[in-house]
């Protein structure tokens, strides 16, 4: 009864070796891009237009789940031909379990951002869809990448619309905002452009697996680690690295926040997973603790920071750092799990908690920032004291705004609750203590994100805008309800997603067995 | 004896016909009225094609040169390679620089002839085979420029600009001749090749360390290295935007040129003391270069200290001293040669009559006005500041690779922080073409002038389209030096 249908996957997928499926799907977003730029004049030809593409894109993304053989994991719909001879420059691409879902997330999202941004962009429309599509499509550039070169082409690349994104469409302070996002983030990434000239320079290639085969002493472990650390640390953003975050949400557009906070900060727990894990396992090991430490202090601090913010948007951004934090905890404790306690389900289970709360937390903080420019797209105010009593005026909201909120808390039954309890899980059978500090998050998380629901949702209307608001559009309704759906399906039954990773994740955590220095 | 070898001449075709045209157009430009001057534009055009075509055919066979004049001229893929970037460039210069010549009534002749003369220069440079040959193809190229950048002979400017450059490249020559003179008393030959081979068994060995210097000295003023860099802005602000395109691309190919016939092919022995030197001169141009642009408010004097950082970069790829090396650095002058002119030209492109766009505020709200031509300067700019997957970035990653390889990691890390703040004044520039709103008197149509238009989209869409076609070029490169 099992076997068949996975005869039959497995036939789909010699047939679909014919499809470059992942080509397909970081192209077509690219190349649809250019289509709304030339063709988006009026801007609802840009709107349906890139409506089509992301649309198809997400369906096109839908056969890379269902095709790829998550019992056999490893790296399938692979691509690979050579881009520049002479240095082993491979257009390499394949993607594993992991980077199956962060594409799939990333389609998804993509879809929603656009449908969000219809009403509420309405100044060079096509300008604003084409950065998106280009977006989308560098984003599953980086996550289908084998080639460190390619990866860090559309690594880099996705800067650029993201730039303009904040800098055309934002707030007040939108081009500080920017500048610093890009300057920031370049800043990261540029030194583990050095490690990687580095690395083909003992490998001869680019490849991401020849890197991970290369026997490197301890030395150059940790140079390269700490390259990959502030190329990712910046990217996720890790504590104290994060102030970048801030200004970007605040100042982004609802669909750049959303995109940033949902697919963008899951490059860098992506590039952890990717790079530092495989390539450097023995510094990872060695300075496992700089990262755990920095994840904690993420966790408690931020999320104290979270609590005095008057600003809705800087108080979920604040606590997306406290959520990605659990992310980096995650994997690196997976380390220790695997080397000094010889415990490598405790590791698959910190290492799957990881990506659970990647996906999760681009459910729900993807989710919390469409809530927010729901009220923005109303009273163009983002501040938290000029609302209050909403669930007087908008009902339906209110119902997805709390729920959101359940989920940004780790409630049981939503998506926050099952990425946050492996991982903590896990921490306990490494260390009590780092397990004690981020289980903390469920005090904090809860207190500021129920109070600005206090503040927000509940209690009397004292705005006498906010009484005359009008309850959620069809197409808000739209975008709500597939988050919702999304964060309740992954809450209830984890399996599917879990099911997809299991596999890749084991590899990673075997992998690590082996030392290199 | 010097003999006479009928083969020469071939090897030296590319150059007998661009001169013999040159002195055609010379003679054809007396006789027509300025409002005939189109002619004299397309024939230099033809000109400039006719003489590619001379260097595609003779192209030499990769990794064999070939010496003529008794090793006065060398004839090798190097040579052809850059003397085709070079005859494009000044292409380049001439199609971008039509209206706005004209416009300012600065259309004249003398334009057209003093840019084939000095690209006459820089082909005779890149295939300097001796020291008098070197000497000979600079200072036709520096006589030329220096007047070029007086062209507007009534601006006050110009004349500033143009005898501040006539001073210190007047000096620079000397150093350098002086440099020679040295190296000539040491080694007893001007031949670059001999004097190569003679390096190892001298009797003066610190007069051929010390004439080292001072042809340090001359290469390092003429891609504008620091210290040697005080020109440069106030060349490039004071000359019309015509000639900054000419002077800011073709002349940092001939000047890579001449670095490596006269640094690795003359004196290469001595590379373990000239690479440190070079070092030094990169990290205090991509210091100073970077750092200083930030200040700038004038979009040409920014290109210019932002030339300054990329002489740093170029430099970098001389440390190794390997022919990967230099491949990486011919690459990265190349890349920098054909950004360089997009970035001239949208200056041109944007003036009007009576009206220089040439602050950073006048790109403000280009988007609105034209989101094709901002598209363009935006992905200029992301190239010069060295972000994937512009044609910038590999020539970038290339350089730094050779570097590393070399051994010479600090020299890379110190190569990216400044990229890092070059980043800034780069952003900027797309900053106020995106983000800010168009002035009231900006709104103008911009002036159309179809070859211009044409032209500079393709090259800015090449700066692209390079990002993902680097391979061929790179290779060609690689071939070149034989690594």
């Amino acid at each position: 009864m099992d076997r068949c249908p996975r005869r039959l996957i497995e036939g789909n997928d010699e047939t679909m070796a014919h499809w470059p499926l992942l080509s397909i799907l970081v192209w077509l977003p690219i190349i649809g891009a250019l289509a709304v730029l030339a063709f988006g004049r009026r801007a609802d030809t840009a709107r349906w237009l890139t409506l089509l593409v992301a649309l198809a894109t997400f369906v096109l993304s839908i056969p890379l789940y269902l095709h790829y053989d998550a019992a056999r994991g490893g790296m399938q719909f692979v691509e690979s031909h050579a881009w520049i001879d002479s240095l082993k420059v491979f257009y390499a691409l394949g993607v594993d379990g992991i980077a199956v879902a962060l594409v799939v997330l990333t389609t998804f999202t993509s879809v929603l951002v656009i449908v969000g941004a219809w009403g509420s962009i309405d100044t060079r429309v096509s300008q604003y869809m084409a950065a998106m599509l280009a977006l989308e499509g560098m984003l599953i550039g980086v996550f289908a990448a084998t080639d460190a070169l390619l990866f860090y082409v559309f690594f880099e690349a996705m800067l650029i619309p993201m730039f303009i994104i904040i800098g055309i469409w934002g707030g007040p302070r939108r081009v500080y905002a920017t500048l610093k996002f890009f300057i920031y983030t370049f800043l990261g990434s540029i030194f583990m452009l050095v490690g990687l000239i580095y690395l083909h320079m003992q490998t001869g290639e680019f490849s991401i697996a020849a890197f991970a085969a290369a026997n490197l002493d301890m030395k150059e472990q940790a140079w390269l680690f700490f390259a990959f650390l502030i190329a990712f640390a910046i990217k996720v953003p890790m504590w104290p690295v994060h102030t970048w975050l801030p200004d970007a949400h605040v100042e982004a557009p609802t669909g750049g926040s959303v995109i940033l906070a949902a697919i963008m900060l899951k490059v860098g727990g992506y590039g952890f997973i990717r790079f530092s894990l495989p390539i450097t396992p023995d510094a990872s090991q060695e300075y496992a603790w700089v990262v755990i430490a920095m994840s904690l202090v993420a966790v408690v601090y931020i999320g104290y920071v979270a609590l005095v913010q008057d600003d809705m948007k800087k108080l979920i951004a604040y606590s997306s750092i406290a959520h990605m934090a659990f992310v980096t905890l995650g994997i690196f404790i997976t380390l220790a799990l695997v080397r000094t306690h010889a415990n490598a389900d405790a590791a698959r289970l910190g290492l799957q908690g990881a990506m659970v709360q990647m996906v999760s937390h681009g459910f729900v903080s993807g989710a919390m920032f469409s809530c927010i420019g729901v009220l923005y797209d109303r009273l163009h105010s983002r501040m938290i004291k000029d609302y209050g009593g909403v669930v007087n005026v908008m009902p339906w909201y209110a119902a997805f705004f709390v729920l959101f909120a359940m989920a940004n808390c780790g409630l049981p039954g939503t998506s926050g609750f099952v990425g946050e309890f492996m991982v903590i899980l896990a921490a306990f059978q490494d260390n009590a203590w780092v397990a004690a500090v981020a289980a903390f998050t469920l005090i904090i998380g809860a207190a500021y994100t129920l109070w600005l629901v206090k503040r927000v949702i509940f209690g009397e209307v004292t705005n006498p805008k906010v009484a005359k608001l009008d309850d959620l559009d069809a197409r808000e309704w739209i975008v709500l309800g597939s988050f919702a759906a999304a964060v309740l399906v992954v809450g209830i039954y984890p399996k599917p997603l879990t099911d997809l990773m299991e596999t890749s994740v084991q590899q990673i955590v075997s992998a690590l067995l082996v030392s290199k220095a | 004896m010097i003999e006479f070898n009928p083969n020469d001449l071939r090897a030296v075709l590319p150059e007998l016909v661009l001169l013999g045209a040159t002195c055609a157009i010379l003679l054809v430009d007396l006789f027509i009225k300025p409002a005939q001057r189109d002619i004299t534009h397309w024939l230099s055009l033809l000109a400039l094609a006719v003489t590619a075509v001379f260097v595609w055919n003779g192209f030499p066979v990769p990794g064999q040169g070939t010496l003529a004049f008794n090793g006065m001229f060398v004839h090798d893929g190097i040579a052809a390679t850059l003397k085709l970037f070079i005859l494009l460039t000044a292409a380049l210069t001439f199609v971008y620089g039509r209206n706005y010549l004209g416009e300012r009534g600065l259309r004249i002749g003398e334009f057209y002839l003093l840019v084939l003369f000095a690209t006459l220069g820089m082909m005779l440079l890149v295939s300097a085979g001796s020291l008098i040959t070197a000497y000979l193809g600079l200072e036709l190229l520096a006589l030329s420029s220096y007047a070029l950048v007086a062209l507007n002979r009534d601006s006050a400017v110009s004349a500033e600009a143009a005898i501040k450059y006539f001073v210190l490249g007047a000096l620079a020559s000397g150093l350098l001749l002086y440099g020679m003179s040295m190296v000539y008393g040491a080694t007893g030959t001007l031949d670059l090749a001999r004097i190569h081979a003679s390096t190892g068994s001298l009797q003066h060995p610190n007069l051929l360390a010390i004439g080292l210097v001072f042809i340090v000295v001359g290469v390092a003023f003429k891609l504008g290295a620091v210290p040697f860099h005080m020109w440069l802005p106030d060349v490039y602000h004071g000359a019309p935007t015509a000639v900054t395109t000419f002077i800011g691309s073709a002349p940092k190919l001939a000047a890579f040129g001449m670095a490596y016939r006269l640094l690795e092919g003359g004196l290469g022995g001595l590379s373990a003391q000239w690479t440190l030197m070079l070092a030094l001169l990169a990290v205090a141009s991509l210091a100073v270069g970077n750092l200083f642009a930030i200040a700038q408010t004038n979009l040409k004097r920014m290109l210019a200290y932002s030339t300054i950082s990329h002489v740093g970069f170029l430099l970098t790829g001389f440390v190794g001293a390997t022919p990967a090396g230099y491949a990486a650095a011919m690459f990265y002058a190349i890349s920098y040669a054909l950004t360089a002119a997009v970035a001239f030209g949208m200056i041109a492109l944007l003036a009007r009559r009576g009206f220089e766009a040439e602050e950073i505020d006048d790109f403000r709200g280009l988007n609105q006005r034209s989101p094709w031509y901002a598209g363009i300067m935006a992905i200029t700019m992301f190239s010069l500041a060295g972000v994937p997957p512009l044609f910038g970035f590999f020539a970038k990653l290339l350089v730094l690779k050779s570097a590393i390889d070399a051994g010479f990691l600090w020299l890379a890390i110190v190569a990216i922080v400044f990229a890092i703040i070059g980043l800034y004044y780069y952003l900027r520039v797309v900053k106020v073409m995106y983000f800010d709103a168009p002035a009231d008197t900006e709104s103008l149509p911009l002036p159309a002038d179809r070859p211009l238009r044409w032209v500079i989209s393709i090259n800015g869409l090449a700066l692209l389209a390079l990002g993902f076609l680097w391979g061929p070029l790179f290779d060609w490169c690689n071939r070149a030096f034989g690594a």
